[in-house]
């Protein structure tokens, strides 16, 4: 194993043992979502979702939920020296990027096995658009985690960390939106799943991960200077 | 030598407003549809194609500045992006001024192209706010850089997205005056878009000037170990 | 082929006020520009005088180091 993947690996690791050992962000953001899920249900006054309103009320929770779980992404980094150690380490310093992605995505995909199923129950009237869903979710959540970790990793050396993860990345965010809500409205509207336009939705949604994967991989070394 | 230029600079610019300005009421015929409200395209368009590449720039001169670690390309990044941001605000206003006339609207969302725009806009105006929350000079150049980077990139791809999301429903329900146009429109159009992009350079060189200046009078304070002003923007680059 | 917009024109006298409009906030937001750029460079015309002033009394401490430094700090 190249010392590469191997830090990799270990990045990974270590990010996913934590966040199980303490459940700091997962827990926060499935109860944010559900109980959010619950405010849009009294804010809209419906019971029952279906197309457009739908694929809006699910992208808009997944992404203030994502946005929860970004702000703390490099906390632990920053606080115990994780930069550092990166800095010093003979190894292609993105690769904390691409470790951070992964891990991001991890948390994204584990968040949407609770808040989606809970979703469906609480909205939809069948069930059956939400296997090709899955393939809008992983698409999307690789364009978060991909522009999520380059801004978090820049507004945790900030003052106003907490604030500057929502504000600049919700602007980088509408094409992911817009693609996402887009695929997902047909899928979950009245009369049973339609695929209108899915394979474009799909790789608009591919190109935005392929130019944000680039670009944070690319410039991420220079984040890392000291 | 930021002012070399600008005086020459600024008098092309003066000519060629005053004379897309001509062109625009003396010159442009009517159109058949819209009647004289498409005037006001001569002036919002070229505005918003301007600041778009100026972002665009922004993020090259941020790559230039990333890659060399010369302080003055973030100058040059910062300057541009500002500039920028200004001609945004007149092209959101313009762009609501000609869909009121239009449409009896203030905002329309049919148009994707002025949605797009609004969209970058909200990207760049968080620029000022993001820049002014990294308090160490070297890191804030280099963040701010990764920032117009990654903007840069996003330009177009925010553009082919919301273009994508128009409903087919509801076609675009307005070409903007760029194909089948006659002649004498295509001329006033490109007149009026050489004097933007003038009038954006003179003030990005005017912008950088006035830093430069300031950076000189900071200079001469340090020289003379005299105190240094405490005054100076906490956001944008210092020139010297 | 994309669909021209199909209502009729605004008449002139009307159509004029929103063109003018138009080209007055243009002409506004380039004025405010320019009215901001002139506090900056007055600013930095009143640090050049400050900066002026002590360069030139840099120079007398320098050509008379002796009475200035006495007058400057006599004790020491």
């Amino acid at each position: 194993m190249t010392p590469s993947r191997a830090a990799f690996a270990a990045i990974l690791a270590k990010d996913l043992r934590s966040e199980l050992r303490t459940l700091q962000s997962l827990p926060a953001m499935a109860l944010f979502s559900v109980t959010t899920f619950v405010i849009f249900r009294f804010g809209l006054d419906r019971t029952s979702l279906s197309g457009s309103l739908a694929a809006g009320v699910l992208w808009a929770t997944l992404l203030f939920a994502a946005v929860l779980g970004i702000n703390r992404l490099f906390v632990a980094e920053r606080e115990e020296g994780g930069f550092d150690a990166i800095r010093l380490a003979p190894i292609d310093r993105s690769v904390l990027f691409t470790a951070k992605v992964a891990a991001l995505l991890v948390y994204l995909l584990a968040l949407e096995l609770v808040a989606v199923p809970i979703f469906a129950i609480f909205f939809l009237e069948d069930a059956a658009g939400l296997g090709p869903l899955v393939l809008v979710l992983l698409l999307t959540d690789l364009g978060l985690a991909a522009t999520g970790t380059l801004i978090s990793s820049m507004a945790v050396n900030s003052r106003a960390r907490d604030l500057l993860v929502p504000l600049v990345l919700l602007p980088l965010a509408v094409p992911l939106m817009i693609a996402a809500t887009g695929a997902t409205e047909p899928l979950l509207s009245l009369g049973g799943p339609s695929y209108d336009r899915f394979g474009t939705w799909l790789m608009v949604l591919g190109l935005y991960d392929l130019i944000f994967g680039l670009v944070g991989y690319a410039v991420f070394d220079f984040l890392l200077e000291d | 030598m930021y002012g070399k230029g600008l005086k020459p600079l600024s008098i092309a610019t003066v000519a060629m407003l005053t004379l897309s300005l001509s062109l625009v009421f003396f010159y442009a015929p009517l159109d058949g549809d819209q009647g004289f409200i498409q005037k006001i395209f001569y002036l919002h368009v070229p505005l918003a194609i301007v600041a778009l590449v100026g972002f665009i720039l922004g993020g090259i001169f941020a790559i230039a500045h990333l890659r060399t670690d010369d302080r003055k390309w973030d100058a040059y990044s910062y300057v541009s992006i500002h500039i920028s941001v200004i001609f945004g605000v007149a092209v959101l206003i313009t762009g609501a001024i000609w869909a009121k006339a239009s449409w009896g609207h203030w905002w329309v969302w049919d148009e994707p192209t002025l949605v797009s725009f609004l969209i970058v806009f909200l990207l760049y105006a968080t620029y000022y706010p993001f820049r002014y929350a990294i308090e160490d000079r070297d890191r804030q150049a280099r963040y701010a850089s990764v920032f117009a980077v990654t903007a840069g990139a996003f330009v177009p791809l925010n553009f082919m997205a919301v273009r994508m999301a128009q409903s087919l429903v509801h076609p675009r329900t307005f070409a903007t005056a760029e194909g089948g146009m006659p002649g004498e429109m295509m001329l006033t159009f490109l007149c009026s878009l050489a004097a933007m992009a003038l009038l954006w350079t003179t003030l990005v060189k005017f912008e950088l000037t006035a830093k430069s200046a300031s950076g000189q009078v900071k200079r001469l304070r340090r020289a003379l170990d005299a105190p240094v002003a405490g005054g100076g923007s906490r956001i944008a680059p210092e020139v010297s | 082929m994309d669909l021209l917009f199909a209502a009729p024109a605004l008449p002139l006298d009307e159509a004029g006020k929103y063109v003018a409009g138009a080209y007055v906030v243009f002409v506004v937001l380039l004025v405010v520009y320019l009215a901001i750029m002139a506090a900056k460079v007055q600013r930095i015309e009143r640090e050049l005088r400050d900066v002026a002033a002590i360069a030139e009394r840099n120079k007398e401490i320098q050509a008379a180091p002796g009475r200035e430094a006495e007058e400057a700090a006599p004790y020491g």
